[in-house]
């Protein structure tokens, strides 16, 4: 394939394209820049967003990441990883985040703090956090133009008459260098001030709705929210006032995905990022309860 | 007098247009339409002046360019020509002027508008406080303990129980919907308010209360408005000074009382005396 295929899948025009748009989408940090969007051989919707960045940036000798929900082993994380390793030969893969020098990361930003030195894509589905309160596009745009969110602001104030807390469990509407809004992607709200000031270059790519924006290094990012109701992070704070705990690593300053245990029908919490969990067993060994080895 | 409005020659044309639109089109020629190019002239050369306090009332029947002027005014349209100044405090803004965010900035700050059907006016998905909400957010009120006392404020104010502001408004009657698109158009204490037929198509009693809220709403803010309406009881409530409009022109114009009581155009004269 490696031979049939350009270097990185796509041709030499379409990365220059993608390459144009992701310097228009730093320039004018949460910016919804158009691009073409090629047809890739996987569905729209599976990511293609992402890889077409990707494809476009990485180069030879880097060191790429791969992550889905935080881990490296699901199979969209897997899957997009072997293509790139076809499509791109010379590049080298990793699942440690100190090792990568390219993160493609679907709905999480690893939990160790990102170096300048660093980028990460992330996979978007729905690119404009205006398209729940205005079904028109051109009507969306002048209110990005004008930077004018108070819909959705409105949109959080009925989630607190309804439920006394904003509700939005991901893609929260995060104002980038105080004009443009974007959907960071649906990252949990854990991950949203990891865009502030952030010393890595984030890049958002959505290939079916065919937008490239980007959160540009140390730049305000900042949540919607009351002055009086401010953004707040999942706490995982139990019943008992505790704060859950990693059933692996025995970790409580991370991000927790929750699933039932088949055999005891228990709910049980581990880092969502398999990195950090890893490198958390390996560091605090007496900590560990290793469940499943 | 403080000047809130000054209107000059202010036109609408819908259409293509052509060089004798104006001139065979009105009053004496009984249509708006032009015979030559079929565009219809909704409004031409409105002029007035609104002061602080006033309540201006625009009368004529449907069709005849009253709803038209008070729309180019709060920039739901664009007039095809014409002058219009807002007086704000000590700033002059000359409203055609100005680029659609500017525009948009007024609108949402200093104006009000209180349309017939509140379909227009309110959004239907979100509640009642949600619907002031939405126009304090859009002014840059950002605190919401803020917004909900000021929501409750406005509500009790115009008599809607405060323990349904929390409700969708398309469970309220329609009396009680425009008391919400109301309380709407006030939540930024607008000096300017528009009011496009609000009282058309509600029962008697409802229309009273409606026009009672309005009239104590000029007494304690000293709003200006434009009330916009074919009845002439509503005229004869409310406005000092009164616009007759018919095929798009203003064929009489001055204090209400005297129109009402000497109607000089023959229009007028008939529309006076059809309702007595």
């Amino acid at each position: 394939m490696s031979e049939s295929y350009p270097f990185g899948f796509l041709d030499e025009y379409a990365k220059k394209e993608v390459r144009r748009s992701a310097l228009k989408a730093v320039a004018i940090p949460g910016y919804q820049v158009p691009y073409s969007s090629r047809e890739m051989p996987m569905g729209r919707g599976f990511g293609t967003g992402g890889l077409q960045l990707t494809l476009s940036l990485l180069g030879k000798g880097e060191t790429l990441k791969v992550i889905d929900q935080g881990s490296d082993d699901s199979v969209n994380a897997v899957n997009l990883r072997s293509f790139i390793e076809m499509t791109c030969a010379g590049i080298n893969t990793t699942t440690k985040t100190d090792e990568a020098d390219f993160i493609q990361s679907r709905h999480r930003i690893p939990e160790k703090a990102l170096r300048e030195d660093q980028l990460i894509v992330l996979q978007v589905p729905y690119p404009d956090p205006l398209v729940i309160v205005e079904p028109s596009e051109d009507k969306r745009k002048m209110l990005h133009g004008e930077g004018d969110y108070s819909r959705l602001l409105v949109k959080l104030y009925e989630d607190i008459v309804k439920f006394d807390e904003i509700t939005i469990s991901h893609r929260y509407p995060t104002r980038i260098n105080g004009h443009y809004v974007i959907d960071p992607s649906p990252i949990p709200r854990w991950d949203v001030p990891r865009l502030h000031q952030s010393p890595a270059l984030i890049l958002l790519g959505a290939g079916r709705e065919k937008k490239i924006y980007a959160v540009p290094p140390y730049t305000d990012a900042e949540p919607l929210a009351f002055d009086d109701v401010p953004f707040r992070t999942e706490d995982f704070i139990d019943e008992s006032g505790q704060r859950r705990s990693c059933k692996r690593c025995a970790c409580t300053t991370s991000f927790l995905d929750e699933f039932v245990d088949s055999n005891t029908g228990e709910k049980v919490y581990q880092c969502s990022d398999a990195d950090w969990c890893d490198e958390y067993v390996s560091t605090a060994p007496q900590a560990c309860e290793v469940i499943n080895g | 007098m403080d000047k809130v409005l000054e209107v000059e020659n202010l036109s609408k044309v819908y259409g293509p247009g052509c060089a004798s639109c104006f001139e065979l089109t009105g009053p004496d020629f009984d249509t708006n339409i032009c015979p030559n190019c079929g565009s219809v002239v909704a409004a031409h050369n409105v002029s007035f002046e609104l002061f602080k306090g006033e309540i201006l009332g625009i009368m004529g029947e449907s069709g005849s360019g009253k709803s038209t002027a008070v729309k180019c005014l709060n920039f739901d349209q664009a007039p095809s020509s014409g002058r219009a100044i807002f007086y704000d405090d000590d700033k002059q803004h000359d409203l055609f002027n100005l680029n659609s965010a500017q525009q948009r900035r007024l609108a949402n700050h200093r104006f009000g508008m209180v349309y017939q059907n509140p379909n227009l006016g309110l959004n239907f998905d979100i509640s009642a406080g949600g619907n002031i909400a939405e126009r304090l957010l859009m002014s840059g009120v950002k605190n919401y303990t803020g917004i909900r006392c000021r929501a409750k404020d406005l509500l009790s104010r115009t008599e809607v129980l405060t323990e349904r502001m929390d409700e969708l408004p398309k469970n309220f009657s329609g009396g009680m919907q425009q008391r919400v698109q109301i309380a709407k158009a006030l939540a930024t204490n607008p000096p300017l308010l528009f009011l496009d037929e609000v009282t058309t198509g509600l029962d008697l009693s409802v229309q009273a209360a409606i026009l009672d809220l309005i009239m104590e709403i000029q007494q304690d803010m000293n709003t200006a408005m434009i009330v916009v309406t074919h009845d002439l009881g509503v005229i004869r409530l409310l406005a000092g000074r009164t616009l007759v409009m018919k095929y798009g022109r203003v064929i009489e114009s001055g204090l209400t009382d005297q129109i009402l009581e000497d109607p000089q155009h023959a229009y007028t004269q008939r529309l006076v005396a059809s309702a007595l």
